[in-house]
């Protein structure tokens, strides 16, 4: 019963603030919705039992990517809105189009997977008792996960020194 | 008023919404930077579905390749910010329709 108020409050401030996100014209307004949704997710997290997941969340997104945007908001500091110009409606409707139809293909396969009994997935070997979600997940990315996280670690890098000379000003 | 248990189709469906909504915001919105976070929003709505079938399967891994996404999208947000500062510099502007010089 809890878990299900939770559920739904999280669930409607998640799709309220994207929607905020989306159709709000200030671009720092936009990043600070971003923000709470971004807090949202990480609660959601929470209820997942994904409680890593979570912390990983607030410090990157809600800590590092956002300041990023913030920042560029901030240095590009535009006079006019770039949305000031009307017209291309009919890719607005496209867009709504393209997204309703989207979100209906997903609702019909979950409804049709829904139907369907429960199909035997093998679910893994639970994890041991009393190791934390954070042991259980740190074990995996040093063992089975160990040479995606190094190419994960070389990907940081690139992009690091990628925007680094991309955001330089010419010498 | 009587709540049904939270299933995992209940995160599937607001992870659907949540990607719904990025969709329209790439698709509506003229600012890239808006565009970007619209991405952003997507991208969490695939994580809502990774770590909602780690918890269903009892299996870590989806937390793993969750945290995989987030490092992907730090580094997308790195360099598309970087891109997008550059392209400030040259042009003035960051309406994607006048990003139009490489368009045939």
């Amino acid at each position: 019963m809890l878990e299900s108020i939770v559920f739904y409050t999280l669930a409607t401030l998640i799709i309220a603030f994207g929607v905020l996100v989306v159709t709000t014209r200030n671009t720092v307004h936009c990043v600070l919705f971003l923000v709470a949704n971004f807090l949202c997710v990480a609660m959601v997290y929470v209820l997942l039992a994904a409680e890593f997941l979570a912390i990983i969340q607030i410090l990157v997104y809600a800590g590092g990517i956002v300041v990023l945007y913030l920042f560029v908001v901030m240095l590009v500091n535009l006079q006019r809105p770039a949305d000031a110009v009307p017209g291309r409606r009919r890719q607005s409707r496209a867009g709504f189009v393209l997204a309703a139809v989207m979100l209906a293909e997903i609702s019909a396969i979950l409804v049709f997977s829904a139907a369907k009994p429960a199909s035997a997935v093998a679910s893994a070997a639970p994890a041991p008792a009393g190791l934390g979600n954070t042991q259980v997940v740190g074990m995996l990315l040093y063992s089975d996960y160990l040479v995606p996280f190094e190419v994960a670690s070389v990907l940081l890098l690139v992009a690091m020194v990628g925007a680094i000379i991309l955001a330089r000003k010419e010498a | 008023m009587t709540l049904t248990p939270i299933t995992p189709y209940h995160y599937l469906v607001l992870s659907a919404a949540l990607f719904s909504i990025g969709i329209v915001g790439v698709m509506i919105r003229r600012n890239i930077i808006v565009i970007l976070m619209s991405i952003e929003l997507m991208l969490n709505a695939v994580n809502i579905n990774l770590a909602a079938f780690s918890y269903q399967l009892h299996n870590a891994a989806g937390q793993v390749f969750a945290i995989f996404v987030i490092a992907v999208a730090a580094a997308e947000a790195a360099v598309g910010l970087g891109i997008i500062l550059a392209f400030y510099r040259n042009k003035e502007t960051l309406n994607v329709d006048e990003m139009n010089t490489m368009r045939w």
